[in-house]
């Protein structure tokens, strides 16, 4: 009976995971990011408040938090991230005023505190990759990742000029990706280094309190993992007389 | 010391019955001695139900039930502003999910060693009822943090009230408290979810624990251990509750929460199934997102929901088709006609039904959670029509068994 059901169960996993292949989906980058490297982060959140900031909102990020976590004085923090010049306790908010964006973008930019997690880490790494030279675009780019997006290719100048590789499905072009064809102030191995460091922040941001839940994740096990050795004691010595 | 302890239990005794509800419901409740690994569930369930309650009670404290406010103060106050509080949240988060691990489990207790079957038609009802408040619970929770998928699968799911011929509109309209899901809804959802089905949930879990101990637990084998009693009355085959099935449930409790602990502190979103990817954007009733999915508890119904052709443009056979695979379950003691409770001492293409039908639960759970396409639906279909002919054809094939011989008294295999 039991090897039945193995079996039953084992049939389930199969089919499962052939639809989950068979269903596909698009194709992302892996990011590399890691969210306990505080020199990432630093420098992660530098490029944040420089170029996204600009636009974009942080809304339930507070700057002193930020300190505390990636391990910046109030001095660090205040000099070179608060371009706004805001509390040190405030939350993130945009230099370009709502009202402003809305005419010069058409829509007020997504608050961006969680895109890392609606969005995931993988999606964002290679959004910010996809940017490709579109003469057809307002903004002149466009995105392999979010076809047709509103938002201007902010890190053109360091990643330099890219084209679409274009594909023949059926007789469909398809854009598959971009390829560099002139490079920009930066090696394509900075930048993906700047990147990465820019996601590793939005991760961060997402969850402020990842790398601690993980690390207090493990001591929480190991003491479950006591207390499982006691309560099995327990019970072996109370049920020695039940036969 | 010990006499003044017993002047004051007899003080107490005199006028409340203390000693008698503990040796009743603990201490000289006699449960079987062979209860395996899937007797461990009901008791994890007044474990989760007691996380939920106490987790709620501080999330309460920081929730605010306004459109306008509601995911700030889920993601920014309580997930970053809060001491603690995002470990109090994803206790609650992962706690819903571990609810109905651990019902669907407990229920497929009840399922295989016929727990069901008289004397304990009343215990299956009210774990029934259980698992409908536990739905409702868990719907009316899901909107609560005002994300997109809050709001996308609230309205789904309020759609299909509207579905109903004739006054689906205007029930739509009264379930919502306006034309279009907003701060009435949020707030009288608010208001059952802390209040009003808890409420109903533990009245109900009361009744499922009186009416079992009325009768006594049924065992793997489905042996009644009350026909075997020794000189003082007391079951051979029973030993009491507490302290055996005490010290035994804390190591059953403590295995539970170290999976509970890995979920909270490794993956709390559980890859998108505990905490959806969309609902870290906040609701936005004008733009609807490209795939809505409720979450995976409510997928297997959800899915039936889809596989049933709607009529006419209206989807109320499959909204009917829905309550029936819920409807159905209260009908089990009596659609199986087996006298014999466990499946241990039934035909094995029994056991094989039983299989399928997990296997067509879990397929349709999966599918729930996916954008339809012809070969999903098709699968839908055929999982969907076996779900309810496992059930509806039971007192035909359960009468053909041939069963072996059930012992007189319990096994310790």
């Amino acid at each position: 009976m039991k090897k039945t059901i193995l079996i039953l169960l084992t049939l389930v996993a199969m089919t499962s995971t052939g639809l989950v292949l068979a269903s596909g989906g698009e194709h992302l980058e892996k990011a590399s990011i890691n969210v306990d490297d505080k020199a990432s982060l630093q420098r992660g959140v530098k490029v944040f408040t420089d170029y996204c900031l600009s636009c974009h909102s942080a809304k339930y990020v507070r700057f002193n938090r930020v300190a505390t976590d990636l391990g910046m004085t109030e001095e660090q923090v205040m000099g070179n991230l608060n371009h706004l010049g805001t509390k040190f306790g405030s939350t993130m908010t945009a230099v370009m005023t709502p009202e402003y964006a809305k005419q010069a973008f058409g829509a007020v930019p997504p608050d961006l505190s969680l895109v890392a997690r609606s969005r995931g880490v993988d999606w964002l790494y290679s959004y910010l990759k996809g940017f490709y030279t579109d003469p057809s675009k307002t903004t002149g780019h466009n995105n392999t990742v979010f076809k047709d997006v509103g938002m201007p290719n902010i890190f053109w100048k360091q990643e330099g000029v890219k084209k679409p590789i274009i594909e023949d499905h059926d007789g469909e072009k398809v854009v598959a990706g971009a390829e560099l064809v002139e490079q920009g102030t930066m090696t394509p191995e900075e930048f993906d280094a700047m990147i990465n460091d820019l996601v590793a922040y939005m991760s961060y941001m997402g969850e402020p309190n990842q790398s601690y839940r993980k690390s207090l994740g493990v001591y929480v096990l190991i003491f479950l993992a006591v207390l499982f050795g006691f309560a099995y004691a327990m019970k072996k010595d109370y049920w020695k007389d039940v036969h | 010391m010990g006499q003044r302890v017993n002047d004051l239990m007899g003080w107490v005794d005199a006028r409340f019955p203390l000693t008698k509800m503990w040796e009743e419901h603990l201490s000289k409740y006699y449960a079987p001695k062979n209860f395996n690994f899937w007797y461990f569930f009901g008791s994890l369930a007044i474990m989760v139900l007691v996380i939920q309650v106490l987790s709620g009670i501080f999330l309460a404290m920081f929730y605010k039930p306004d459109t306008a406010l509601a995911f700030q103060s889920v993601e920014m106050n309580i997930m970053r502003d809060v001491e603690w509080g995002w470990l109090i949240r994803y206790f609650h988060s992962t706690g819903a999910s571990a609810f109905f691990i651990v019902v669907y489990l407990h229920m497929f207790r009840g399922l295989i060693y016929g727990s069901y079957k008289k004397p304990r038609e009343l215990v299956w009802i009210f774990g029934v009822l259980i698992f409908l408040a536990l739905m409702a619970e868990g719907f009316m929770g899901y909107l609560l943090p005002w994300g997109q998928m809050s709001f996308w699968g609230a309205q789904v799911i309020i759609n299909l009230v509207s579905a109903i011929p004739f006054v689906g509109e205007d029930l739509g309209i009264w379930v919502r408290g306006d034309f279009v899901i907003g701060d009435a809804t949020l707030n009288r959802f608010f208001s059952l979810h802390i209040i009003a089905i808890p409420l109903i949930l533990i009245g109900l879990i009361v009744a499922h624990i009186i009416a079992l101990h009325e009768v006594g637990s049924n065992n793997p084998d489905g042996v009644e251990i009350k026909k075997n009693k020794d000189e003082n009355g007391i079951p051979k085959d029973g030993i009491p509750f507490h302290p055996y099935y005490s010290v035994k449930d804390i190591v059953g409790v403590v295995v539970f929460l170290m999976f509970f602990a890995g979920v909270i502190f490794f993956i709390p979103e559980m890859f998108g199934y505990f905490l959806e990817h969309a609902n870290f954007e906040p609701a936005n009733p004008l733009k609807t997102p490209e795939h809505i999915a409720p979450v995976w508890y409510f997928t297997p119904y959800y899915s039936i929901l889809r596989a049933v052709p709607s009529i006419a443009g209206s989807a109320f056979p499959g909204v009917i088709a829905m309550g029936a695979a819920i409807v159905v379950l209260f009908f089990l003691p009596w659609l199986d006609r087996n006298p014999v409770k466990s499946i241990r001492y039934r035909a094995d293409w029994y056991k094989i039904l039983v299989a399928i039908f997990v296997v067509a639960f879990i397929v349709l759970g999966y599918l729930g959670t996916k954008a339809p396409t012809d070969m999903r639906t098709l699968v839908a279909q055929i999982c969907t029509i076996y779900y309810f002919a496992f059930f509806l054809l039971m007192p035909f094939y359960t009468k053909m068994e041939k069963n072996k011989p059930v012992p007189e008294r319990v096994t310790m295999k």
